[in-house]
């Protein structure tokens, strides 16, 4: 059932992928509202996964159900499994925690959202969080985060000033490393560069072209040349559905729903 | 034919310009202005009245006097006019109410920002709306007839007036003006933010203590520092429950006259116009003018900042 | 294997910090339920140590020395009449200042004093104001310790609470509807009064009904013009039976109001005063909690029905 989904011969990559996620039959709803509707996918680990679409498809949605966004706001409702690998754990279940799932994948958001802090310790919040106190530890995790979202060398003189005073491209960038900083399984991209100037956004791509080596990521974006430039799979949503899943090379050369190639040629959208 | 309505109104052929109408929107303009302008003569004419009253005050009582002299007794034979006495009773049934009011408001306002369900919210709300709304000398009846034979029952010596039992009423009635005040500014805090910090795996209390209060810092200072004027200008509860004796004291166990009950004394009193005694209140009420002034305006420029931010 | 150990050190982390995040919740509704708990306490003991005093003669009876048979006729006759001069006061001033501020006010120095002045007048204590109303309404201006005196001092007082909220209630108005009366050919003062004040009306009143609920209870600002004197009679009926029927002479009419016969009975020694202080208060609490509870269902039918 989810093979159909696959075009483009996956077992071609060399070291046969292993799956990090594997969603099935999920459906979503804001109260009455069925704003997901039974979505079958696989996810590749460390690979990255673009999901496109016209606003309001569900592509948000969808990626806030990885790390349980949706917990937040009461009169949400998730039916069907996210299955973690290799811990084979549904984590949508109600016995599975999502502070626990939102400590193991982390999210980079649509608009920059540094906390009041200064740059130093926005990066170590995820530590804090966990209870870490030993400065030594945190000094070494920060730095190793900001090398990782390629912000150390623009930051290190000023560790103490506010995250506000960054402009907009690095405040993404220092989310990016607080993000990293805790060493998560999954990054999850909530169109990271809808708010950010071409600049700014190349040197994002860069980053998640370079991230993927050592993690898995779902990027949301709005801008297909995004997702042919990131990205490994694609998957195509339309009104709550998943329309189209495969390899982005052949998504985006050979669609084969017609509704994606509409979406793709800018027919629609 | 032109229709009779737009003969009547418009020449065709010319766009007009009706002198009368703009002279009336002018009129208008300029009524309006002065019912705006009515404040700035409010404060005007209190800092008039206040300096006026006071200045004649002040030419029989050296300034020195005033602030040093630790016995207030205006209406005695002996007449002392030292503030000391009075501000100390200010102080310590603030520094009471104080003690009640800003733990407690600002618990629930996390509380209600970022715990409670929301028809807990939609509920506590509108009820600590109307905490606040109610009358002041019904909060002094509350504390002289309730709360002091209460607390009498565990410290058998209070008196039957004090500004510990003053204090502890005034502070529920200003919990409700410092929780609404820090809850708007904890709300203000944008979602994305809070959002940020739960992606990290951090549960509500770690964002509330963590992300949200510091963001709604200059906020909730803010809520804190109106709540200390709104403390030092309370009248009717002092009034009430402390006793109208000045008495120079740190103890919230005793009487002890306030600022506030100090005008109220007099006020009840048959002074005559013009005599010392009369100015003793305006002095009194330039003194309190100016401590709840200064507060106002930091709580003003903090209130302003987190504004500013978001 | 790393990994593994990792995650049960989270797992025991998490369930240490839902412990606090529980142990908050707890002490949150602790301290709710004591603001709420002394509410009641407070209400429960007037209305035990008030009722058997409410009786209609209470209310028909002028005060008096013995308590038994005092009433408050005087003092709630006052309390109306005290608020009709607030009101009419307080409501055109308030609402033109708002308007001005909000619609017509350029952005320069004067505007910006006059709206610093307001958020700052809305913090003088309110016995300020009674040395205000004191030195100028009394004295100078020769009112006396009168009805007149103490409504302007009360319009006064709740002034800077009804210029707010008409200002916020005109402020929610969207733009498209001024540029939809101005497209039409309105003046500007025919967009505020057939648009602006219509449509924000429901909120201009919530302000002002919750500005004379503060209104109806404030003490302090009373006493200090000196009206708290022994009143066993009525002010002259502002109804006459010949021509012009309309009389003010009221408007200068020593007065008492409900606020000032409550504190007058809590300062008397005797107990059975205070018995007449409990119903007194009784009814000033339920006065400004059904002016307040109707100004927040206004408020509330407001949000629910206009959606702009």
């Amino acid at each position: 059932m989810v093979e159909d989904h696959i075009q483009g011969n996956v077992a071609t990559d060399a070291a046969s992928p292993q799956y990090k996620f594997e969603v099935k039959n999920l459906s979503f709803y804001y109260g009455t509202f069925n704003a997901l509707k039974n979505i079958n996918m696989l996810l590749h680990e460390k690979q990255v996964t673009a999901l496109i679409g016209p606003s309001g498809c569900g592509k948000s949605t969808f990626l806030r159900c990885f790390n349980r966004m949706h917990d937040l706001y009461p009169g949400n409702r998730y039916v069907g499994d996210i299955i973690l690998y290799p811990d084979n754990v549904n984590i949508l279940s109600r016995n599975v925690d999502p502070i626990e799932v939102r400590m193991r994948i982390s999210m980079v958001f649509q608009k920059p959202n540094p906390f009041p802090k200064s740059i130093y310790e926005n990066v170590a919040y995820g530590l804090r969080v966990r209870g870490v106190r030993q400065r030594a530890i945190l000094d070494e995790k920060v730095e190793e985060a900001l090398r990782g979202a390629a912000l150390w060398d623009e930051v290190k003189d000023r560790m103490n000033n506010l995250a506000f005073k960054l402009s907009g491209g690095q405040q993404q960038r220092l989310c990016i490393a607080r993000a990293l900083a805790t060493d998560p399984e999954m990054l999850l991209f909530d169109e990271p560069t809808s708010a950010l100037d071409p600049i700014a956004t190349a040197s994002i791509e860069e980053l998640i072209t370079d991230l993927k080596k050592k993690i898995t990521i779902l990027i949301v974006t709005h801008s297909m040349q995004q997702a042919a430039r990131v990205s490994d799979y694609t998957a195509y949503m339309y009104l709550g559905e998943l329309i189209e899943f495969g390899v982005t090379d052949a998504i985006f050369i050979k669609p084969k729903n017609k509704q994606t190639e509409d979406y793709i040629t800018g027919r629609v959208g | 034919m032109t229709p009779q309505f737009l003969a009547e109104t418009s020449r065709p052929g010319r766009l007009g310009y009706s002198h009368r109408r703009h002279l009336r929107e002018r009129f208008i303009e300029t009524l309006l202005l002065l019912m705006a302008f009515v404040s700035v003569a409010i404060t005007l004419a209190i800092v008039v009245m206040l300096v006026k009253e006071s200045l004649v005050f002040f030419q029989q009582v050296p300034v020195w006097d005033f602030l040093t002299d630790t016995q207030w007794t205006p209406l005695f034979d002996n007449a002392h006019y030292g503030i000391l006495p009075l501000i100390s009773g200010t102080l310590v049934s603030s520094a009471v109410a104080l003690l009640v009011a800003i733990p407690l408001g600002t618990i629930i306002a996390i509380y209600l920002s970022e715990f409670a369900p929301f028809a807990v919210r939609e509920i506590a709300k509108p009820f600590l709306e109307m905490l606040g709304g109610v009358p002041t000398v019904v909060y002094g009846y509350f504390a002289l007839l309730f709360v002091t034979p209460l607390l009498q029952k565990i410290f058998p010596e209070l008196p039957g007036f004090s500004l510990l039992s003053a204090g502890l009423v005034m502070g529920i009635m200003i919990i409700p003006y410092v929780s609404s005040m820090s809850e708007d500014a904890m709300r203000a805090v944008p979602m994305h933010i809070r959002e940020g910090s739960y992606a990290m795996g951090a549960t509500r209390f770690q964002t509330a203590i963590r992300v949200v209060i510091p963001a709604a810092f200059s906020g909730i200072a803010a809520a804190y520092i109106l709540g200390i004027s709104r403390a030092v200008g309370e009248t009717m509860v002092v009034a009430v429950a402390a006793g109208m004796q000045p008495n120079l004291t740190w103890n919230p166990m005793e009487p002890a006259a306030t600022i506030t009950s100090y005008i109220v004394q007099v006020s009840l009193g048959d002074l005559p116009h013009g005599s010392i005694g009369y100015q003793t209140i305006f002095a009194a009420g330039l003194t309190l003018f100016l401590l709840t002034l200064t507060f106002n305006i930091i709580g003003h420029i903090l209130r302003k900042r987190y504004r500013e931010v978001y | 294997m790393q990994n593994t150990k990792n995650l049960q050190e989270i797992r025991r982390l998490i369930v240490r910090h839902k412990r606090l995040d529980f142990l908050f919740m707890v002490i949150g509704v602790i301290a709710l339920m004591i603001a709420i708990l002394s509410f009641i306490a407070l209400f429960a003991h007037m209305l035990i140590e008030g009722m058997p005093r409410l009786s209609w003669d209470f209310f028909t009876s002028f005060p008096s020395r013995h308590p038994g048979s005092a009433g408050i006729l005087s003092a709630w006759v006052g309390t109306i009449l005290v608020m009709l001069v607030t009101a009419a006061a307080a409501v055109p001033i308030g609402i033109g200042a708002g308007v001005y501020l909000e619609e017509y006010a350029p952005n320069n120095i004067i505007t910006e004093i006059i709206e610093i002045n307001i958020t700052n007048l809305a913090g003088v204590p309110s016995i300020i104001y009674g040395l205000l109303a004191l030195g100028i309404f009394v004295y100078q201006l020769g009112f006396g310790q009168s009805i007149l005196s103490a409504g302007l001092v009360l319009a006064l007082l709740i002034l800077p609470i009804v210029i707010v909220t008409t200002r916020e209630a005109i402020r929610s108005i969207p733009i498209a509807i001024r540029e939809g009366a101005y497209a039409l050919g309105a003046s500007k003062w025919q967009t505020v009064s057939d648009h602006l004040l219509p449509y924000s009306a429901a909120g201009i009143m919530t302000g002002v009904i919750i500005g004379l609920a503060r209104a109806i209870g404030e003490t302090a600002p009373i006493i200090t013009i000196g009206a708290l004197t022994f009143i066993a009679f009525l002010p002259p009926s502002p109804i006459k039976a010949e021509f012009p029927f309309l009389s003010f002479e009221w408007l200068t009419a020593p007065f008492t109001v409900m606020p000032i016969q409550m504190f007058n009975w809590v300062s008397r020694p005797q107990e059975e005063f205070q018995f007449n202080a409990a119903a007194a208060g009784l009814i000033l609490v339920v006065m400004t909690l059904v002016m307040n509870a109707f100004a927040i269902y206004v408020r509330y039918r407001m949000r629910k029905n206009i959606k702009w």
